[in-house]
């Protein structure tokens, strides 16, 4: 594929813990891929809409105050109620492993807790993005 | 998904995949735009120019904000530039447009420049004709006014909205030399600071020395942080559109723009051959390995990739 | 403070002795070809007399407790008495917090520290849409006086002192706490404590933002104006690093835009027409501590000196009390890891030694859960025994600032204050911390930090132990502290009641004079006070305040 991926990198929530989020952004932009941050105090919605009006390839969402049970798969639902379901979610922060598989459940492809390399997310988002 | 379909039914995910399709110069993408040509031409197209920072965005989001007070929808096109060395981008302009974000009446896309053999004009083109078609009444490009391909698509507008912010300084004397000429429209943001009115009256000076036509750009002071002057920067906008279609300008400008259009386009199908061929190591090794074997001359081998040009351009 | 001539001998000495070195180090290498600090200054093999040749004992460092305080704010420092142990709390409802605090304080903490969830932070009600899934996720939910009241129910407001991390809405929070104080019969100026109330840092690192700066600014100053008069014991603002750091800045950083900020509060301050003798003694400060102890000592040192001549020769201040830097520490949450985390116990150990070398007046030690959850009770007794252990068992206590002297520590401490000197010389340039901050220049020097530090670690340059050396497959971790989802309807269910029993005509009578006096000029607080008694929530409060001021927007610059 020689057309650089999109990813739409978004802070869901009143979550202001940014760091992650941006460390994150800038690795996916030197991975060659176009990375479209949204800022904080997100809602579903703005997210959702965003990343179909960007024709993102991936959704790439940083949680790490807690309300990601809450919150990760309201994106998923909206994405899917717009028939955007091809468009591959992933999530990263603070997420306690017991509440891994509920989101997995949920739709979201990846989860990606503390220390994890960026190489690995990077690597992830290329190898599972549904259009190729 | 039947693109076609979709954008003629109003789908934004349809158009937001049709421009990715153009962006990425996809051949049915451009055969959609030709089947619905004719739909374009509604939309009115303000362009946003300025030095990084000055406020592009936020003046955008302004604009887009009053329009949608009066019915209008909008869409958006903003341009941030692409890393040269890794070919990845942050797009950052729509942080200052998120409440725009749920709009159903609002279409933002997000560009990078890409840089590869001037696609940029060609997508930002491909972008307004699919917002166009989608029924927009009013599409912003939003682009940093350094460069040459910038420059190139802000004139794709009906009107330029130049950008500036008090104390710009050296930088204002640097624009002078380049980009004074393509504002129809002078925006001084931040005029909440020090030094907007002696920024306003630098400008117009500047502008007494660069024109002498029948149209004088306005210079406004604005602070579109605050919606300060909004009202009034879009009764310019109007202003200008009036003039430029009783003076007859505007159809001069849309033809140099077709023009143009036509120009870029064939420039850009020109160069992918040209390309493709250079890249062709085969048959330039083939060649070169016969001009050291004395079998031909460097003149000849060049005509021969001429004939393979034409060729390929033919068979495309 | 040495001889001439002995120093020549000395740099002849020690020149030799790096040539010799140096050859041997060709055979067999060092560990690394460079060597440096978080902050990028060089380490050198070894420091000797001329690396602090230029010292002068009275101006550059003087006795503890005299200017420019490099040494220290007292004179006995924790001879006299060990700094305060504050562990940062809060969860779930005020019920459930309450519990908490009780629990800490039997346990010989002896300050609280509130941490409220973030809902509360930014001004929302708990039934607000924005606040759906958040209420009482990382700190206490507070809605109303009513909620305040039960917080802080059965803890004698008159014996303890409290610190509450509260930005945006921090005269809000800071006149629920001066009611409740008031129905438990103590008068404000009995009242010791700290908030937040750094705005500029949420802008910069913390997120917790609501109004544009000029209101935020406005705010702020009314605050000191209040307390200065009523609550004269209070200290009414943190001028916060700690999330600077946190959100990747090098320690150098850290000082240099914590200063930044305090200049921009105190410039205002000066410009509403206060003394800077009048609020400066009540300004502190919130560090952080890292792991590299022995720079995290020299930054402590630097930024007392820095802002003691800051105070003094900027803004001619006269009172030794306005020229002291006094602060509070907390260990570094973004060092603690996720895999194997009871090594956190060994990296907040540490730190907690690093902030007492540092001279600090209070500390909050990190748990091992850090990088999991807010911390269970047990762990959070861990943290606090480590303060306790390093106060009753390390001997570092018995004088005062103990590492003065020390060729490497004074070299760092003078570093970076230089560093700092030449980040606040560019900001003066830009126009002050507020301009930089719009123009993303500050939070761009922190990303650049936060990634540079995060390709090192991926490259294998820099070592997390457990995490990109030393790792062991491990199982997930049992028992983390779960919040229980009911909160939110809880809350909810509590706003309604109350919504219904208030006098509503006395809360919309008092909210309407807000949003008059929020027009105007006036100090705010006597406003918010008196609609906060009314039992007007934390949400409508703010609402008519976002009315008049707007919100603020983020500067993004990646
Ligand atoms: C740094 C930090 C802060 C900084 C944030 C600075 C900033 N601008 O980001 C400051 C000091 C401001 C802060 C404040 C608070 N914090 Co804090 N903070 C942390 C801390 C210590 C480290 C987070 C971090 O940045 N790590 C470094 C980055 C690079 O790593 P990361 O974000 O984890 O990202 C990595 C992965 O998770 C993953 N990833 C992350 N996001 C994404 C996204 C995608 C799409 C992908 C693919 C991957 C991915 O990849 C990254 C690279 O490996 C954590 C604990 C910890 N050690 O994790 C607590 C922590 C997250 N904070 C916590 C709390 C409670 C708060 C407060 C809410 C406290 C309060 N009540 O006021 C405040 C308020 C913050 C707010 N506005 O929301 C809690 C959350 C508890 C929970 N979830 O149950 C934690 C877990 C600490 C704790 N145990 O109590 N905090
Ligand atoms: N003081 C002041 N700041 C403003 C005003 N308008 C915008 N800003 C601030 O200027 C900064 C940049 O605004 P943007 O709208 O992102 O500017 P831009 O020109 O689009 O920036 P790029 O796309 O990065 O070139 C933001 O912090 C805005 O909040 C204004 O009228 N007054
Ligand atoms: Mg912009």
């Amino acid at each position: 594929m020689d057309r650089p991926i999109r990813v739409v990198v978004a802070k869901p929530g009143l979550d202001g813990h940014d760091r992650g989020a941006k460390v994150v952004a800038r690795a996916l932009r030197d991975a060659g891929m176009e990375v479209i941050y949204t800022g904080l105090r997100q809602t579903p919605e703005q997210i959702a809409e965003t990343a179909i009006q960007e024709d993102a390839d991936c959704v790439a969402m940083s949680i790490l105050s807690g309300a990601h049970n809450h919150l990760f798969p309201k994106v998923v639902n909206l994405l899917r109620e717009k028939g955007a379901d091809d468009i591959l979610v992933v999530g990263g922060g603070v997420i306690p492993e017991d509440d891994i598989p509920g989101l997995i459940e949920a739709g979201i492809a990846g989860i990606f807790t503390p220390g994890t390399p960026t190489s690995v997310t990077i690597d992830f988002i290329k190898n599972n993005i549904k259009r190729k | 998904m039947d693109i076609k379909a979709g954008l003629l039914n109003n789908d934004k995910r349809a158009a937001a995949r049709l421009i990715s399709m153009m962006e990425n110069g996809e051949p049915e993408a451009v055969q959609i735009i030709k089947e619905c040509y004719n739909m374009t031409g509604h939309a009115r197209i303000i362009g946003i120019t300025g030095p990084p920072g000055v406020g592009k965005s936020t003046v955008t989001d302004k604009l887009a904000k009053q329009l949608r007070k009066e019915g209008k929808q909008v869409g958006i096109v903003a341009v941030d530039p692409t890393s040269p060395f890794t070919g990845g981008a942050i797009l950052g302009d729509r942080v200052r447009m998120a409440d725009l974000n749920n709009d159903p009446g609002v279409f933002i896309r997000s560009m990078g420049t890409r840089g590869a053999l001037g696609g940029l004009s060609k997508a930002v083109h491909g972008a307004v004709k699919v917002l166009d078609i989608l029924g927009m009444d009013y599409i912003f490009i939003e682009t940093v006014g350094v460069g040459q391909s910038e420059i190139d698509i802000v004139k794709l507008a009906d009107t330029v909205i130049m950008v500036m912010v008090p104390g710009l300084g050296d930088d204002i004397q640097a624009i002078k030399a380049g980009i004074m000429e393509i504002g129809d429209i002078f925006a001084v943001n931040k005029s909440d600071r020090d030094d907007a009115e002696r920024t306003a009256a630098e400008i117009e000076a500047m502008l007494d020395f660069n024109r002498d036509e029948e149209y004088r750009p306005p210079v406004l002071n604005i602070i579109a942080r605050d919606s300060k002057g909004i009202e009034k920067l879009l009764e310019l906008v109007e202003k200008h559109w009036e003039y430029e279609n009783r003076s007859g300008s505007y159809k001069k400008k849309k033809l140099n723009r077709v023009r143009a259009e036509i120009m870029d386009i064939f420039r850009d199908e020109v160069m992918k051959t040209l390309y493709s061929i250079s890249e062709n190591t085969n048959i330039i090794n083939e060649l070169a390995q016969k001009v050291m074997d004395k079998q031909m001359d460097p003149y000849s081998a060049a005509d021969r990739l001429i004939d393979e040009f034409t060729n390929n351009q033919r068979n495309n | 403070m040495f001889n001439k001539e002995k120093l020549e001998q000395l740099k002849k000495a020690h020149e030799e002795w790096e040539n010799t070195v140096t050859k041997a180090v060709a055979k067999r290498p060092e560990r690394k070809k460079e060597f440096e600090t978080s902050s990028g200054i060089a380490v050198k093999r070894a420091y000797t007399p001329a690396d602090i040749e230029n010292l002068d004992y009275d101006r550059d460092l003087s006795n503890p407790g005299e200017y420019p305080y490099t040494r220290g704010v007292q004179p006995t420092m924790y001879r006299g008495k060990f700094w305060t142990m504050r562990q940062y709390a809060g969860f779930a409802t005020a019920e459930e917090s309450n519990k908490r605090y009780k629990y800490l304080l039997e346990q010989g903490q002896t300050g609280l520290s509130v941490a409220f969830d973030l809902p509360t932070q930014i001004g929302y009600d708990s039934d607000h849409a924005l606040s759906e899934g958040e209420v009482g996720k990382v700190g206490v939910a507070i809605d109303s006086l009513k909620d305040m009241e039960i917080l802080f129910d059965g803890i004698p407001l008159d014996k303890v002192s409290t610190s509450m991390t509260t930005n945006a809405p921090a005269s809000v929070l800071l006149a629920m706490y001066i009611a409740v104080a008031e129905k438990q019969g103590v008068s404000s100026d009995q009242l010791s404590g700290t908030i937040q109330n750094d705005i500029l840092k949420e802008y910069i690192a913390r997120g917790t933002y609501i109004f544009p700066v000029e209101p935020s600014m406005r705010l702020i100053t009314n605050i000191f104006e209040y307390c200065s008069k009523h609550v004269p014991k209070w200290n009414t603002i943190s001028i916060s690093g700690y999330h600077i750091r946190e959100a990747g800045s090098t320690a150098a950083q850290e000082v240099a835009f914590t200063l930044a900020d305090g200049i921009a509060y105190v410039d205002a301050a000066v410009k509403a027409g206060l003394d800077v003798d009048e609020f400066g003694p009540r300004l502190s400060f919130f560090f952080n501590s890292h792991n590299e102890i022995l720079e995290e000592v020299a930054k402590f040192r630097a930024a007392r000196r820095l802002w003691a001549k800051i105070m003094k020769e900027r803004f001619k201040a006269e009172d030794p009390k306005s020229m002291m830097l006094r602060f509070h520490t907390q260990t570094a949450g973004c060092t603690l890891t996720a895999q194997q985390p009871d090594n956190n116990v060994v990296r907040v150990a540490m730190q907690t030694l690093a902030a007492v070398l540092g001279g600090t007046q209070s500390l909050h030690t990190n748990s091992r859960d850090e990088a999991l959850a807010l911390p269970t009770e047990d762990s959070v007794r861990i943290a606090l025994r480590t303060q306790q252990i390093v106060a009753y068992e390390s001997g570092v206590t018995e004088t005062a600032d103990p590492l003065a002297g020390s060729y490497y520590i004074e070299s760092l401490t003078d570093q970076i204050e230089q560093k700092a000197v030449e980040y606040l010389n560019k900001i003066d340039e830009i126009g002050g911390a507020a301009k930089a901050i719009e123009k993303g220049y500050i939070q761009k020097e922190i990303q650049d930090s936060a990634y540079k530090y995060q390709k090192e670690i991926e490259a294998g340059e820099r070592i997390v132990v457990g995490v990109n050396k030393f790792q062991i497959k491990e199982s997930a971790p049992k028992g983390l502290l779960k919040v229980d989802p009911k909160v939110g309807e809880l809350q909810q269910k509590k706003l309604a009641e109350l919504r219904k029993i208030r006098d509503n005509t006395k809360v919309n009578a008092a909210l309407e004079k807000l949003g008059n006096a929020a027009k105007g000029e006036d100090n705010l607080m006597p406003f918010i006070l008196d609609a906060v008694k009314a039992y007007a929530t934390l949400g409508e409060i703010c609402g008519v305040l976002r009315k008049v001021f707007g919100e603020y927007q983020q500067s993004i610059v990646l």
